[in-house]
């Protein structure tokens, strides 16, 4: 968060304003919010998003630690730099949320999702989905006479584009789960 | 678990009710308003023994609401309002929104239905804590009897910490009976909330070289510096003292710093002085001290201040750059930011550039004289009552409160305050039907002072019936109705926004004030004589009790100056009002 310090501290003589926010360009952002678990925060937190018009793309929540009733919420949104961060300090201003990690500006961030996936058909398109099953390295985790559900975890990207090639061979339906994220290295948060 | 409570503190057995009483007592709490009803009956019942904690009893829940808004903006304490569930807590969303929008501290305890009936619509059910959650600092639904005390001492911690604001504590009912452990309040924190109170030594001594640079400086100033509590209104005089720099305020930072002072310019904004709103738009060093650059301060944004840096200090990180982009901002409590700055100027040796020429071109705006208005000796003009009623006053300790409307700005304009916490008013939310219960809150805290409502005849029927509570009570408030018949602010943005069709903000019928008083046991005068109002407001003031005076004004008069919206602040209107003022983009606009 702000240390009350060069937040923004615009180069030159002149303040810059706000003209038109519309003329920045929208970027997207995967954060972690680290929360106490108690009732309503993620209400407070989705509350936030809707109530003052920002993005929710995904969002992940689930106690990570039950001693401490800490839970971790990935939120990915978008807007520009200026939304973004009044999305970081309104979260920070929640009583409940102690830490905002922004995972996308940290350089250091990992997101994976997991993803379960139904093709169902048979023949030619059968034996394609689980070739191509195989190149993404997604493992089945049911299988009838005609159909598989393959399980993958990966990057969002990456499962996007996965589900992209099932369509042709017999999508039926897909769930995600939302990107999580962590940063690399032995630090935390 | 999120809260440590040193082993040390007393812990006792006792229901709910008592952990309630208990824990307020040790808050220091001793005046709450309320309003009883089934959900609340036992912490009603632990009240009755209670005689250390005074109750008043409202008339109607946004009442309780808003007086403890007054109650705590006049005192700098919390404010702590009492209700049942269902349509005793809904009624206070209102109030609980304008604390929100004006950072006022308040703890509001709801009652609600027993735990097992939760979420069967029970009678009387509303999900407050789901109703109140984005207009509320915090909320808690307790749910665990042993948590309660924990809880209580948690919310007043909140509500009067960092960006102050109201906290809603929904205590059903079962758990008000049920026997529990009382913890006190020391050692109750919570550790993901810790708001920055001192500055970054950096970002001082930036504001520090900013000044010592500047030739054309103002001093911005917000309802944080009163939130801040006395020594930020006493460090900005001290900064101002040092540095020279002439100060104006938002509706909501009014008598931070005296409006006697020569530097003094005025409120800013939308019906804010000339010279403030100049000085703003000219300056080259703009200090913000715990504002917000509302729009209704900023005008257009994209000439707002345009070759100015601006130096942003405030509590609350989400407003920095909300609206504005500043050059540097001070993540800080006015207090010690200002006390901060203060230090940091007087350091540096270096003479800082000679003011005058700055204060002379202030001078020229000034004697523009904005605030003249055409007198008249046959029609009270609602500028000459708020001036009479100013300059009756002034022997005494008086709070202002006001409702929403022209009269708020023409009391803001006319009515000048030396001293924080003397003037109150719904500035975030525009609450009209504030100022009544507001001034029943402040009387309480303040029984000897002078406590004045200065309302509209339309606002005032908002929450007219809390002059009954005056009168139990004994809390001798005087309510000036700046009565114009109209909804004299809807009419002023008809004339100038929709070709004069003043669609339904004529009140046809109005109630006979003075009678409306008697019926109420109050005191009811009546003036429609600009040559009699000095003595009937006297009659006012020398009245015991309440009392509901009818003030008749000039019914047409606008609130001038005005920078209409979408436009800049060097485009204010001062004379008349001509009607082209507002471009298209404009009218959009609230
Ligand atoms: C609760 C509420 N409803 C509506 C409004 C919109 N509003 C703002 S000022 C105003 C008229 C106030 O009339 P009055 O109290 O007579 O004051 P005047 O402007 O005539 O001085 C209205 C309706 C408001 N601010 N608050
Ligand atoms: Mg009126």
């Amino acid at each position: 968060m702000s240390d009350g310090s060069g937040t923004t501290a615009p180069a030159g003589p002149k303040s810059t304003y706000f003209l038109n926010h519309a003329d920045e360009a929208v970027e997207r952002r995967t954060l972690a919010v680290l929360v106490d678990n108690e009732p309503g925060v993620l209400a407070r937190v989705v509350g936030l998003f809707s109530g003052r018009g920002y993005n929710i793309d995904s969002l992940t929540v689930a106690e990570v630690d039950a001693s401490s009733h800490q839970s971790r919420i990935t939120i990915v949104t978008q807007g520009t730099p200026h939304i973004l961060e009044q999305i970081e300090a309104h979260l920070m201003r929640l009583v409940p949320v102690g830490e905002v990690v922004d995972i996308t500006k940290s350089k250091r961030g990992i997101e994976r999702e997991l993803s379960l996936i139904k093709v169902a058909g048979s023949g030619e398109k059968r034996v394609e989905a689980l070739r191509i099953a195989q190149i993404f390295r997604a493992n089945v985790i049911d299988t009838t006479n005609e159909s598989f559900i393959f399980e993958l975890t990966g990057a969002s990207d990456k499962i996007s584009q996965f589900v992209d090639l099932m369509r042709p061979l017999g999508l039926v339906e897909v769930s995600r789960t939302g990107v999580l994220s962590i940063k690399r290295g032995k630090e935390k948060g | 678990m999120t809260v440590k409570t040193k082993p040390k503190t007393e812990t006792r057995l006792m229901t709910g009710a008592e952990i309630v009483i208990t824990a307020l007592r040790e808050q220091g709490v001793e005046v709450m308003f309320g309003y009883p009803g089934g959900s609340v009956l036992p912490i009603y019942d632990a009240l009755f023994a209670a005689d250390d904690i005074r109750h008043v009893l409202v008339r109607h829940e946004q009442g309780a609401g808003h007086a403890a808004e007054g109650y705590a903006r006049s005192t700098g304490k919390c404010g702590v309002a009492l209700v049942t569930s269902g349509p005793g807590a809904t009624n206070m969303v209102t109030p609980i929104t304008d604390a929100l929008m004006d950072s006022i501290p308040m703890v509001v305890i709801t009652g609600q239905v027993p735990s097992h009936l939760i979420g069967t619509d029970a009678f009387q059910e509303a999900d407050i804590t789901g109703i109140t959650r984005s207009c509320a600092k915090h909320n808690y639904l307790v749910t665990d009897v042993d948590q309660l005390a924990r809880v209580i001492h948690e919310a007043f911690l909140i509500a009067t910490s960092g960006r102050p604001g109201p906290v809603v504590v929904d205590i059903p009912k079962d758990i008000q009976f049920a026997t529990g452990t009382y913890i006190g309040k020391e050692g109750v924190h919570k550790p993901t909330y810790s708001p920055q109170i001192d500055p970054h030594p950096e970002a001082i001594e930036a504001v520090a070289e900013l000044i010592s640079q500047a030739r054309r400086p103002i001093l911005y100033t917000g309802g944080g510096v009163i939130n801040s509590g006395p020594h930020a209104s006493e460090a900005l005089r001290k900064l101002q003292a040092e540095t020279g720099i002439p100060v104006t305020s938002t509706l909501m930072g009014l008598g931070a710093f005296p409006a006697s002072h020569p530097d003094w310019l005025g409120m800013l904004g939308m019906h804010g002085s000339f010279e403030a709103n100049n000085a703003m738009h000219d300056c080259d060093l703009m200090i913000c001290v715990g504002a917000r650059f509302d729009d209704r301060v900023t005008g257009r944004i994209d000439a707002f201040s345009p070759n100015s840096k601006k130096v942003h200090i405030d509590i609350d990180p989400s407003s920095i750059n909300k609206i504005v982009r500043v050059d540097v901002p001070v993540v800080a409590d006015c207090a010690a930011a200002l006390e901060a700055l203060l230090a940091a100027v007087k350091h540096r040796k270096r003479k800082r550039p000679d003011l005058k020429p700055w204060k002379a071109e202030i001078e020229t705006w000034r004697a523009r004289k904005c605030f003249s208005y055409e007198p008249s000796d046959t029609v009270i003009k609602p500028q000459y009552a708020i001036e009479r009623l100013y300059a009756l006053t002034r022997e005494r300790e008086t709070f202002i409160t006001t409702e929403v409307g022209q009269h708020q700005m023409w009391a803001a304009q006319f009515f000048h305050f030396d001293e924080p916490n003397h003037w109150m008013t719904s500035g975030g939310l525009g609450t009209m039907g504030y100022g009544l219960p507001a001034a029943v809150g402040v009387q309480c805290a303040h029984p000897d002072a002078l406590v004045i409502d200065i309302a509209g005849e339309a606002s005032i029927q908002m929450m007219m019936q809390e002059l009954s509570t005056a009168v139990q009570f004994c809390l001798p408030v005087k309510v000036f109705i700046l009565n114009n018949e109209w909804m004299g602010m809807v009419r002023q943005w008809q004339e100038l926004l929709h070709g004069e069709r003043y669609s339904h903000s004529y009140s046809e019928s109005l109630p006979d004030f003075v009678k409306l008083a008697e019926a109420l046991g109050a005191h009811g005068i009546r003036c429609d004589d600009p040559a009699l109002l000095d003595d009937k407001i006297t009659e006012m003031l020398e009245h015991k009790g309440p009392v509901l005076f009818d003030c008749r004004v000039e019914k047409a008069e606008n609130c001038l100056p005005m920078i209409p919206s979408g436009s800049a602040h060097n485009e204010m209107i001062l004379g008349k009002i001509t009607g082209n003022e507002i471009g298209e983009a404009g009218r959009k606009l609230v």
